[in-house]
């Protein structure tokens, strides 16, 4: 991961950015360009290969309960950050971005886990009112 | 404005890294994204947008698999195609799955080459990509045709709850939607590379703006959360 160039602003070189920068506002955005070795992506690309054929794998020897549930998880999981990771950049980008997109999602969870009651409500009142069987 | 945002530009020492840096960024009377340029940080907050989006489609799904006493059909079934004179679960949405990461892999080669300034590489990679993703929506129009036939409506299915088909429908509907307008904009950026406007600094046609290289990334970086979010999908809907 040591091939990713500048960084931060204290590796990079001004006049560069403002070469590629010559926008009407006339601010030059200090941006970095990532540049890595084609072999990365063909590694990682290889990686989503083989987890995605393990998670159809899960489905296709049927595996079931908990263990189905955490595998199809965890190979997601991976892949997700794989492809946020590398593919999207992210693991070159300073803290400040990576805290203001991935921080968010997560919080999505809480609401997961109010929906995950509300629902269990609901097929409480239905199996009440309506019964157990369809 | 451009004097809070050209407060720091001048500056020549590191930022500080971690969590210090995390407070150093996002204190007051600067911009935030120090090495980011508008164009990259925008199409990052619009994708933060399109997660929750997305994240309430599953939720609802989550919401009304869990609270339905009908059984749910299992995808594994529903989804299986008849190949060589059995039955192979799920096979199209795998080979659908290879396709996208595949779109994936290309896009980012495609982001490389554009750096290097190899236009050629560029272009052909990103119609590659271009490609991939429009045999993505072909193969979902292909499913969506055999699961109507089927008898799958958004109001019921012949196979247990009446959910499955109305959340089946919004989901993949939607996620095939960003692929369709991903191909578009791909081909768009594509024609762009390929007659050299980031090297002659040829205005946009909508913008009048001079486009940068950073365009290739920015695009990558829709085309990587398309892919994204299918991993949810795939995980979710098919496999759960």
């Amino acid at each position: 991961m040591a091939e990713a160039t500048a960084n931060g602003l204290g590796q990079h070189t001004l006049h560069e950015a403002q070469a590629h920068d010559a926008t009407a506002t006339g601010i030059a955005p200090a941006e970095v360009h990532q540049e890595h070795p084609i072999k990365l992506y063909l590694v990682v690309w290889a990686w989503l290969f083989v987890l995605s054929a393990c998670s159809y794998l899960v489905d296709y020897v049927g595996l079931q309960g908990y263990l189905r549930w955490s595998l199809i998880l965890i190979f997601m999981m991976l892949k997700a950050g794989l492809i946020v990771a590398v593919f999207m950049h992210m693991a070159w980008e300073r803290l400040a971005l990576t805290y203001a997109v991935i921080l968010p999602p997560i919080l999505v969870l809480v609401f997961v886990a109010m929906m995950v009651f509300e629902s269990d409500y609901t097929l409480l009142t239905r199996m009440v009112f309506f019964g157990a069987e369809p | 404005m451009a004097e809070t945002t050209l407060t720091h530009i001048g500056q020549t020492q590191p930022r500080p890294a971690g969590l210090r840096g995390v407070a150093a960024d996002w204190s007051s009377d600067q911009r935030t994204f120090k090495n980011v340029s508008w164009g990259k940080a925008m199409m990052w907050i619009f994708l933060l947008s399109d997660t929750f989006v997305f994240g309430c489609f599953l939720l609802s799904y989550m919401t009304a698999r869990m609270s339905t006493r009908v059984p749910w059909p299992n995808p594994s079934e529903v989804f299986s195609l008849h190949i060589g004179g059995s039955d192979i679960p799920l096979i199209l949405i795998a080979i659908m799955t290879f396709v996208l990461i595949s779109s994936s892999g290309t896009m980012a080669m495609a982001v490389n080459f554009g750096y290097r300034r190899d236009r050629r590489k560029t272009a052909i990679l990103m119609l590659l990509t271009a490609a991939l993703g429009a045999t993505f929506v072909g193969m979902q129009a292909f499913e969506w045709t055999k699961l109507i036939t089927e008898g799958v409506r958004p109001w019921g299915n012949p196979w247990g709850a009446a959910q499955f088909g109305s959340s089946f429908f919004m989901i993949t509907g939607f996620h095939g939607t960003h692929v369709t307008f991903g191909v578009i904009f791909l081909i768009i950026v594509a024609r762009k590379v390929w007659r050299g406007d980031y090297d002659t600094g040829r205005p946009g046609f909508f913008t009048s703006r001079r486009g940068r290289y950073e365009s290739v990334e920015i695009m990558g970086l829709y085309w990587h959360f398309v892919d994204l979010v299918w991993v949810f999908i795939f995980a979710f809907f098919y496999l759960w």
